[in-house]
Order: C-alpha cells, then sequence, then structure tokens
C-alpha cells in the first residue's frame, strides 16, 4: 500500500511537467500564430477595437441590426443560456413581448416573417450570428432610419450571408458586427 | 434544412472512419505489440524511471484496483486544497476567489470522477492556475483511468486462465503519451486557429460598435477544450460550455468537438473484440451500442426539428426548429445530436441548453445517461456494457437451464450478485437522490443555504422536477451536463452530487473489473455444443432486451413525472 501511495504521488508530479506545462506552453506557443495571435480575433475601425469577430454585442438602436435576445445581456465576462423550459409561462410572455416589440419596429412584417432565433435567447448569451430571414425582417426599418435604398440594404445582407460548410453541411448564419461595420461604411 | 442533416451524418461517419482504426491501434498498444508509435518509448522510460515504477511487475486484480484507487485518492486530496485556496496563488490575473470546502469538495470529485459537473463558472470560479492544474491535469488522468482500468478487463479475457493481469501504471501512462496528448495537441490546434484563445491574458475591455463598455473573458483555452471531448470529460472552459463562441467558434470546430469525444468510446469496443481475439464479439456489442445510439437520436432530432409547440402558437416561424438555448451557427439538427452523443457517452459538455430542449428531447437525454453504456464514457463505457452482459448471460442461463458462462468460465454465484448489486446501485442513486432533494424543496424551502431550495429551480411545475432529476442522473452518470436553470451551488447539491458522483464512479469500475479478474483466474471450459455463444446476433438481442427492460423498470416512473408529464401537459 505504501508503495503505491509513493509511487502515485512521484507519478503525478511526473505528469504535472508533462501535461501542466509542456503541452499548454506548446499549445500557447503555437495559438501565437493564429489570426488573433491566441488573445481572440478583434475588429477594428478607425484604429480602434470595436469588438471580436465570434462574440456578439448589445445593438439596441433602431439604426443597427439587432441580434437575438441575450440571458446575460451580451457580457462576454460571463456567458449563459436562459435555461428556461418550453412550457413556462414566464418565458412564453417574454418571447410573445419579443414578438411585439419586433412588429412595432418592423413595419410591414407578418408574424410568420419573424424566424425563432429573433425571439429566442442563444445557449451562449453571446451568439455573434442571426439568420438569413432575422436580418432580411430588419431591411425595411435600416433603410428607413438611415435613409438609405432598401436594395442596397438587402444587397449588403446577402453578401454578408455565410452559406453551410463547403456549401453543404450546416446552416447558413449573418455575423451581425460585420453587417452593421459594413452598413456604417455604407453611409460614406 | 437539408445541410443540416447531411452535417449529421457526415460527422458520424467521420467518427467512425477514426475510430475504427483507432481501436486497432489501441489493440496493438496495450497489448505491447509493435506499432508506430514506439518511438515514444524512451519518454514512457523516463516517466516509470522518475515515478519508481517497474512497469514489468505483473499485478492481479487486486492489486490493479488498489493502485487505481490510491492514485485517484491523491488527485483527490490535492485538489481540494488547491481549489479553496486559489486565490492566493498565482496565475490568477482576474482576481478570482477560492471556492468554498464544499463547493471544492464537489469540484474536484467531479473532475477526478470524469463527470465535470460544474456549479461554479469557468470565467469567475476558477483560475487559469487551477484550470491547468486541477481541471486539465484531471481530465487527462481521469480519462486514462478509464482506459487502464478497461485494459484490466481485456486482459482478464485474453488467455484461457490468468491472474496476472499486466501492470496498472504502464496501461494508464500509455493510455497518455501514446493517445491522449498527442489527439488533444493536434486538436488544441485546430481550435486555436479556427479561433479558440489559448493566450493568457487577463480580461479584455472594449467600447463596442454601439458605445457600450464591454468586458471579454479570455484564457488559454484551447489545449483544454481538447482533451475535455477527447476524454469524454465535458468541463468547459468558459460558463456556457461549447455553446460559447470562443470554446466552439464555428461549424468546423463543432464537428471535430463532436468526433473528438465519440472516437475513444467506439475504439474501446473495437480494440476489447481484436485483443481477445475474439472480434465478432466486439462488432455485436457495437452494433448493440449503435442500435442504441439511433434509436435515442432519431427521436429527439424529430422532437428538436418540430419547433416548441408553444412558440408555434403564437404564429412566428420555427423554419428550422427550435432555437431557444441554441446557436444560429450550429442549428437545431447538429445541436440536437450533440444533445444525444454526450448523454449516451459521458462527455456532458453542451453546445446548446439542455434546460430548453423540448420535453421528450429530455426523455432521451436522460435515458442516455441511464443506460450510460451505449458506447459510453472513456473505458467505462465498455464496463458499463459488460454488468448488463453478465445479466444476459445469467438469464439466458436461466432459461436453458445450464450453469452460464462467459468465454469459457463459469459465472457463479459470486459474479451475479457483483452484478447485480451494480445494476441496483444507479437506480438507488438516482431515484434516492431525486427524492431527498425534492423533499427539502417542499419542506424545507427556507434553509439558509447559498441558494434557498425554493429558489433553485428556475422553472415551475414538472420541468422543476425534471431539472433536480437530470441533475443527479447526470452526476451517477458521470456525465456531468445538467438542466443549468438548478441552482445548485448550495451545500445540499455540492455535497449531495459530490456523494453521488463518487460512489457511481468508482464501485461500477470496481465491480466489472473484479468480475472479470475473479472469471478470468477460473478454469478454462473447452466450447461444447451447449456453450452459450456470446458472439452472436440472438444473445446481442438478448443483451439490448436486458438493457431495455432493466432501465424501463427503474425510471419509467420518474420520467413520467418530470419530462413526460410536461410533454402531455403541453399537447393539449
Amino acid at each position: 500500500m505504501k508503495k503505491y501511495i509513493i509511487q502515485s504521488i512521484r507519478l503525478t508530479l511526473v505528469l504535472m511537467v508533462l501535461l501542466c506545462i509542456v503541452y499548454p506552453f506548446l499549445v500557447a506557443f503555437a495559438g501565437k500564430f493564429s489570426k488573433g495571435e491566441g488573445g481572440g480575433e478583434k475588429i477594428t475601425k478607425n484604429g480602434k477595437v470595436v469588438g471580436y469577430v465570434l462574440l456578439g454585442q448589445s445593438f439596441t438602436k433602431p439604426e443597427y441590426f439587432w441580434g437575438r435576445p441575450s440571458a446575460v445581456g451580451y457580457n462576454a465576462a460571463g456567458s449563459a443560456g436562459s435555461n428556461k423550459g418550453p412550457s413556462n409561462p414566464d418565458y412564453l410572455k417574454q418571447v410573445s413581448d419579443r414578438v411585439d416589440t419586433l412588429l412595432k419596429y418592423n413595419p410591414g412584417i407578418r408574424k410568420s416573417d419573424i424566424p425563432a432565433d429573433m425571439v429566442t435567447a442563444s445557449g451562449s448569451g453571446l451568439d455573434p450570428n442571426i439568420s438569413e430571414q432575422g436580418a432580411i425582417i430588419q431591411i425595411k426599418r435600416i433603410a428607413a432610419y438611415r435613409k438609405l435604398d432598401e436594395k442596397k440594404v438587402a444587397e449588403l445582407v446577402v453578401e454578408n450571408t455565410q452559406g453551410p460548410l463547403f456549401g453543404l453541411f450546416g446552416p447558413s448564419s449573418v455575423n451581425v458586427l460585420k453587417l452593421n461595420l459594413a452598413l456604417d461604411e455604407l453611409k460614406k | 434544412m437539408n445541410t443540416e442533416l447531411f452535417g449529421i451524418i457526415a460527422t458520424f461517419l467521420l467518427t467512425l472512419v477514426i475510430a475504427i482504426p483507432l481501436g486497432k491501434y489501441l489493440a496493438k498498444v496495450f497489448a505491447g505489440e509493435k506499432v508506430w508509435t514506439d518511438f515514444l518509448k524512451p519518454i514512457e522510460s523516463g516517466i516509470y524511471k522518475l515515478s519508481g515504477i517497474n512497469p514489468k511487475e505483473e499485478m492481479n486484480w487486486k492489486q490493479h484496483l488498489k493502485a487505481m484507487l490510491t492514485i485517484n485518492l491523491v488527485w483527490l486530496v490535492y485538489g481540494f486544497f488547491v481549489l479553496i485556496f486559489q486565490d492566493k496563488l498565482p496565475m490568477n490575473p482576474d482576481g478570482n476567489p477560492g471556492m468554498t470546502a464544499d463547493l471544492s469538495f464537489n469540484t474536484v470529485i467531479s473532475f477526478v470522477a470524469n463527470c465535470d459537473l460544474q456549479h461554479y463558472s469557468g470565467e469567475s470560479g476558477v483560475t487559469y492556475l487551477t484550470q491547468h492544474v486541477v481541471m486539465m491535469f484531471l481530465m487527462f488522468t481521469s480519462c486514462a483511468t478509464g482506459m487502464a482500468s478497461a485494459v484490466v478487463f481485456f486482459k482478464a479475457f485474453r488467455d484461457k486462465t490468468s491472474a496476472r493481469l499486466g501492470n496498472f501504471w504502464e496501461f494508464f501512462v500509455k493510455s497518455i503519451t501514446r493517445l491522449l496528448l498527442p489527439l488533444s495537441f493536434l486538436i488544441a490546434m485546430i481550435l486555436a486557429f479556427n479561433g479558440s484563445p489559448t493566450s493568457y491574458e487577463a480580461k479584455d475591455q472594449f467600447i463596442s460598435l454601439q458605445g457600450d463598455t464591454v468586458n471579454v473573458s479570455r484564457g488559454p483555452a484551447a489545449g483544454m477544450i481538447a482533451i475535455k471531448h477527447l476524454g469524454t470529460n465535458g468541463g468547459g472552459w468558459f460558463g456556457a460550455n461549447s455553446a460559447h463562441p470562443l470554446e466552439n467558434p464555428n461549424y468546423i470546430t463543432n464537428t471535430v468537438e463532436l468526433v473528438a469525444q465519440m472516437i475513444i468510446p467506439i475504439a474501446m469496443v473495437i480494440a476489447f473484440g481484436i485483443f481477445i481475439r475474439r472480434r465478432k464479439l466486439g462488432w455485436i456489442i457495437f452494433g448493440v451500442m449503435t442500435i442504441g445510439m439511433f434509436l435515442l437520436l432519431i427521436p429527439t432530432i424529430s422532437s428538436e426539428l418540430g419547433g416548441n409547440p408553444a412558440l408555434s402558437k403564437m404564429g412566428i416561424s420555427q423554419a428550422t426548429g427550435a432555437m431557444e438555448g441554441k446557436e444560429v451557427r450550429f442549428g437545431p439538427a447538429i445541436s440536437a445530436y450533440w444533445s444525444t452523443v454526450t448523454t449516451i457517452i459521458s462527455t456532458g459538455s453542451v453546445n446548446n441548453m439542455h434546460d430548453s430542449s423540448m420535453p421528450l428531447t429530455g426523455v432521451w437525454q436522460l435515458l442516455g445517461m441511464m443506460v450510460n453504456s451505449f458506447y459510453g464514457g472513456c473505458g467505462v463505457g465498455v464496463l458499463n456494457y459488460f454488468i448488463y452482459l453478465i445479466i444476459a448471460v445469467f438469464i439466458s442461463g436461466l432459461m436453458v437451464g445450464r450453469t452460464p458462462e462467459f468465454l469459457g468460465h463459469k459465472v457463479e454465484a459470486r459474479e451475479v450478485k457483483i452484478a447485480a448489486l451494480i445494476t441496483l446501485l444507479s437506480p438507488f442513486l438516482i431515484l434516492a437522490g431525486t427524492a431527498l432533494a425534492s423533499f427539502i424543496f417542499t419542506s424545507h424551502g427556507d434553509a439558509a443555504w447559498a441558494v434557498q431550495p425554493k429558489n433553485w429551480l428556475n422553472n415551475p411545475g414538472f420541468h422543476g422536477f425534471s431539472e433536480m432529476l437530470y441533475e443527479v442522473t447526470s452526476s451517477n452518470a458521470n456525465n456531468g451536463s445538467g438542466f443549468e436553470g438548478l441552482g445548485d451551488n448550495n451545500i445540499l447539491w455540492n455535497v449531495l452530487t459530490g456523494f453521488v458522483i463518487l460512489v457511481g464512479r468508482f464501485l461500477p469500475i470496481i465491480g466489472p473489473v473484479a468480475i472479470a479478474g475473479l472469471l478470468g483466474a477460473k478454469k478454462f471450459i473447452p466450447e461444447s455444443a451447449g456453450t452459450l455463444k456470446p458472439d452472436t446476433l440472438t444473445f446481442g438481442l438478448m443483451t439490448f432486451a436486458v438493457i431495455v427492460v432493466l432501465n424501463a423498470l427503474s425510471y419509467f416512473p420518474a420520467l413520467a413525472l418530470g419530462p413526460l408529464a410536461e410533454y402531455f401537459t403541453m399537447l393539449k
């Protein structure tokens, strides 16, 4: 028994060097050569960081495309979903309020145009994407607030829609931050 | 829509294409045959030398279990104190606090046991140091513990009669050097170059496009996420686990993480067949497990793609399926696939929030964890399956009126008793644990704990009951996923689930290894016309029937009170 204890402690120490020092060091070193140099890829505008490509941010102003509802208010110091069950009455009330808000701000759309992702919270609370349909229903509003041609905004949405992987696998999506940056560019 | 289903098919095929050759490789590695990774031998010799281990020293099954339990105990004690004092240790750039004793108790057991149930949130509850020397370290070692224990069990059936079952440390170290470490590095690289952070910088701050100040938690996550999946651990670097965009940046990484968590459990089944020189038995077991998986997967996909009926009534479009708790870049289809995979094998990482799944999905998730051997966790999946197998051998023996035997060894009272006890253990822990929690919720709601019992449910009614049932089931299965709405960081949940994880981990390893050790030492009886052949389709079906009947009898009432009741109330 005593033999096993000593062997266990020594083996633990040796493996700790391998698994907690050598391995992470190699990963961190190699990570330096990735796009964000290991710190996460950032987006800059006029030399200032305005966000991370992968992290969604809050857009509440009517002249920007909105992202999905978030259980953590897009505060990236944490992350969480709403964890609301499908039959929870408070939750259903909340969703129905979100539907009303979208209907109010986006004239001309019908309830059946609203895709589920625009009225439900994401798993992480930091979802950077919305569905293409989620962007399409906002085109009229954006065009009106920015006094732009609807067609131009619609083109922008198409340009910023990322199709399935290799055109074959998975859903398509729109990165809201990139779309809004492109929108700001359009103004000039 | 169709592209989402293609994604599922491609992911599963890719898994098989990698897992099957990996099984052949693992069988050779553990049998000590020549493989191309033999160039790593000097490193292994170095590890043995520094640890004072002689890898040639043969152990019997009792010595194996002693070695396994001793090193696990060392990790438990060590991890417990490091987590409590993490605030006073270096590498804590965000200034996160130390853990309370009950939370540390829960957390360290959870990681030692390959469960990775997390009652803390990665961003605020741990430091970069503890993420490395506790979480990530234990992710490697707990998986290797499971694999080494499974190899001991393999060994017992390789030769006709043998009490000498190889060296535990050798199996353990080889699992890490020949498989976990190199593959983890490869996966970490794929993650890093798709956007997962690897640097040690602290929290970042920026002003968003619309003018809000935003803080961003980061840290060297990629290395941990790799072993988290490869080792079927499942504990996330970030609170939202693999739903977090930095933990699972895009569809490619999603596929990689899905494939990574499934390959070892499948490979171990294939390796078992090859190792004991009965390939057909390996394939039959694989077949039963795969059928089991699809029986849970198909209804899960169907219930998620159907969307939430309550939202359909509001008149909005759920063209792709239910979206609450899911990410747009993955979509509901592969999220449903993930929820099945992560519950049938014991990963417990999530790319969507199970608490927001449709009620029937909840049934399939819970069943996956209750059965816990449709592939199952790293190494332990095969061991769990073996218990069902022994029960099936026993029942078949009774049916034909012969002394039951398995692979030429008589299965007698002692072995069947052990198997029966292990079979009863899971329902006991799950049902008694849930009953205790429900009792405290209803009768002691005002207890002055960190989270008051009356406030610990995030959802009312049947779904609230499901939250408690899920938490205990996940602990017993060493799964670690949760209906995360549950306010679980308080003394009851920390101690209760800590205890359930501990018992639910080690007894189901000790039991099968003991049975295998006892059987392996018995006299070999040559095959005759009356021998029960375990590598036939008929016996495969028999085992499957045992799995279905045992689990249905044990859990139907609990499932009826939770997710099934919720499903039927939503119908009206």
